[in-house]
């Protein structure tokens, strides 16, 4: 709903992501891109249409269910790191696994994990306001994949950082890719896209091109000297 | 029922608690101590302005039972049976009858009045005692703010109660207090038609009217002036020993043959419907300011908790995003809101039985009609940290609950 006037944003769209895929969408402002995220990943209600996953219709699960579905098998990325303030980095990784009912220790040894997953080992009870944008953002892939999802959203994760550390960002996720998981991210920077699996674009809700590609050879975060 | 939503909005409000700016948290907290404070001390002096009042009266005037005669009638027949009845109660700890009649009492009564102009004079009630018994009583001795208490064998000499002399009762005119008199002026005394001249021993000072307002002398020989051989006296006040059930006693006498001229009452009871009411009254004022100050902490924490949530809708919109359950999310704004209520309480107990009470004790509030104490009962207290507490519940989560119940995405994009 635009003002008082229903628009349909997304239209037709037939999308089928494959465990282990590396998905970005792509398209200009107002294409759909975060809407389309936000369907995929249960944060939007759609008009019409059924989200899927595992065969399972995940689509009109009640508010508690859809919570619960998204709690225990997605992981989210946003663009403005969305850490909470007062809760230092280990313990913003933690809030979703204690949701999950794990014990102090074990919510505190997975958060340890996952923060030297994305290497921020050493900075587990530093808060956001002493943290640098990137190693926020590496705070909150952290916090999207300590409890193992099926799923990771990412919701333009490099839009706020600089070249050099959207390349870190950029980097980590090919990582977590590597080792087996699946990541559906909206960007608008083609060149980190390219290096995906498969490029989906957007345009006027619709899809324009869905190309399955080789992830480019040359790193573009080379430059940055990032490995 | 799933603890994890519990254990997740502890762990949420503890870090905020701890984290969040020391200024604001105190403020908070300091508004919640003035607000517990304005429940219990407010309504406390309230109810103590009566209960100091019933205090005075039962220690300094009635005792624990005080026997009148019934209505119409002008004596309690058979008092030396009461007396002896009273006596063989384990309860009883004091006994002491007093003798009551009008007089009339004048200073600078050798000086002829200039045409027009009255002699200083009142008309008040003067009361026959046993010094000694009078003193275990009620404490009559201890009220005695200048000159001496009555001896055993005292004769033509009186005490007056400090609202008959014009020193301690400011701006009363001729007719309301005597103008030129003070101890050890002698004064014309007249009960019965019969004057004497008597001199003032001492002045006693009393929040009381019954005491406040008398003249004393000793009881044998106010019977002699008045010629009455009868024991027949007007008032019993009886003591009671500390701990003493007033009804247990009172009903021990009332099945006692005691003659049917005799009204026992108990000493609440002998204070009549006025206290009762003006009690009942000031319950009511206290119950009606204290929920002004519970309204006032309640909108405080609404505000507080609200302007938190609005200005944190984003991260609470993530959180859900992520999976936190809404309940999770207000159990941690519950808990802040008791948490403020609790602490602001703690310091409030704190200042209350540690502080305010005991001045208030040792500092009795100087009112007209009672000497002003804080009551403050462990039960009421409790009761009003249990109403704070309920008001703060329910302003913190009713914010939480709004600002919760918003779309997910709403929240995180900020719509």
């Amino acid at each position: 709903m635009i003002g008082d006037v229903a628009q349909s944003i997304i239209n037709g769209i037939d999308l089928k992501v494959e465990s282990g895929e590396f998905v970005a969408i792509i398209g200009r402002s107002g294409a759909g891109k975060s809407t389309l995220l936000y369907l995929l990943s249960l944060l939007e209600y759609p008009d019409g249409g059924t989200v899927s996953i595992d065969n399972n219709e995940i689509t009109y699960y009640n508010d508690a269910k859809i919570t619960d579905y998204r709690l225990n098998n997605f992981g989210f990325v946003f663009q403005e790191y969305a850490l909470l303030p007062e809760l230092n980095s280990w313990e913003n990784v933690a809030v979703p696994l204690k949701m999950q009912g794990y014990g102090k220790k074990d919510a505190y040894r997975y958060s340890k994990q996952a923060l030297e997953q994305v290497d921020l080992g050493k900075k587990l009870i530093n808060l956001p306001s002493q943290l640098s944008g990137g190693e926020q953002q590496r705070v909150s892939i952290a916090r999207a994949i300590a409890h193992k999802p099926k799923i990771i959203f990412a919701d333009e994760p490099t839009a706020s950082l600089d070249s050099m550390r959207a390349c870190e960002i950029f980097n980590i996720f090919l990582k977590l890719n590597r080792e087996g998981q699946t990541i559906i991210m909206v960007t608008h920077e083609k060149e980190f896209a390219e290096m995906t699996h498969r490029v989906v674009e957007l345009n006027d809700g619709k899809i324009i091109s869905d190309r399955r590609i080789e992830p480019s050879s040359t790193n573009l975060c080379n430059k940055f000297n990032i490995v | 029922m799933d603890p994890n939503p519990i254990k997740v909005g502890f762990f949420l409000a503890i870090r905020q608690i701890i984290r969040s700016t020391p200024w604001t948290t105190g403020l908070i907290i300091f508004i919640m101590t003035l607000t517990f404070l304005n429940l219990v001390v407010v309504s406390g002096i309230l109810l103590g302005l009566v209960e100091g009042s019933s205090k005075a009266y039962r220690a300094q005037y009635s005792g624990g039972i005080l026997i009148k005669p019934q209505p119409l009638l002008k004596y309690i027949r058979g008092t030396n049976n009461i007396l002896k009845i009273a006596a063989n109660l384990s309860e009883v700890g004091a006994v002491s009858p007093r003798y009551l009649s009008a007089a009339k009492i004048e200073a600078d009564y050798k000086k002829i009045p200039a045409p027009n102009q009255s002699t200083d004079s009142i008309n008040t009630v003067i009361a026959g005692i046993d010094p000694k018994n009078e003193n275990e009583a009620t404490a009559l001795a201890s009220l005695v703010v200048e000159g001496e208490y009555l001896d055993l064998t005292d004769e033509d000499v009186i005490l007056v109660g400090s609202s008959l002399l014009k020193k301690y009762t400011l701006g009363a005119i001729i007719g309301q207090a005597l103008q030129n008199a003070q101890v050890g002026d002698k004064v014309r005394l007249t009960i019965n038609g019969y004057p004497r001249e008597v001199t003032i021993k001492g002045v006693l000072k009393s929040k009381i009217t019954d005491v406040n307002g008398r003249i004393y002398m000793n009881e044998g020989w106010f019977r002699r002036i008045v010629s009455r051989s009868s024991n027949d006296s007007s008032e019993i006040a009886i003591k009671l020993r500390p701990g003493s059930d007033y009804y247990k006693v009172k009903d021990d006498l009332a099945r006692s043959s005691l003659d049917k001229s005799a009204l026992v009452q108990t000493w609440d009871e002998s204070q009549g419907e006025f206290f009762k009411q003006l009690a009942g009254t000031f319950v009511i004022l206290g119950n009606f300011i204290g929920g002004i100050a519970l309204a006032v902490s309640s909108v405080t924490i609404f505000i507080v908790i609200f302007i938190n949530a609005i200005t944190r809708k984003k991260y609470i919109g993530i959180l859900k995003g992520i999976g936190i359950k809404g309940g999770a999310i207000t159990i941690s704004y519950l808990i802040q809101s008791l948490f403020y209520s609790l602490v602001g309480s703690l310091i409030g107990l704190g200042l209350l039985y540690g502080a305010i009470k005991p001045y208030f004790d040792q500092n009795p509030i100087d009112f007209p009609f009672s000497d002003g104490i804080l009551v403050a009962t462990y039960s009421g207290t409790l009761f009003r940290i249990f109403l704070l507490f309920s008001a703060t519940l329910v302003a913190g989560y009713i914010p939480a609950k709004l600002i919760i119940r918003k779309k997910t995405l709403d929240s995180i994009l900020g719509r």
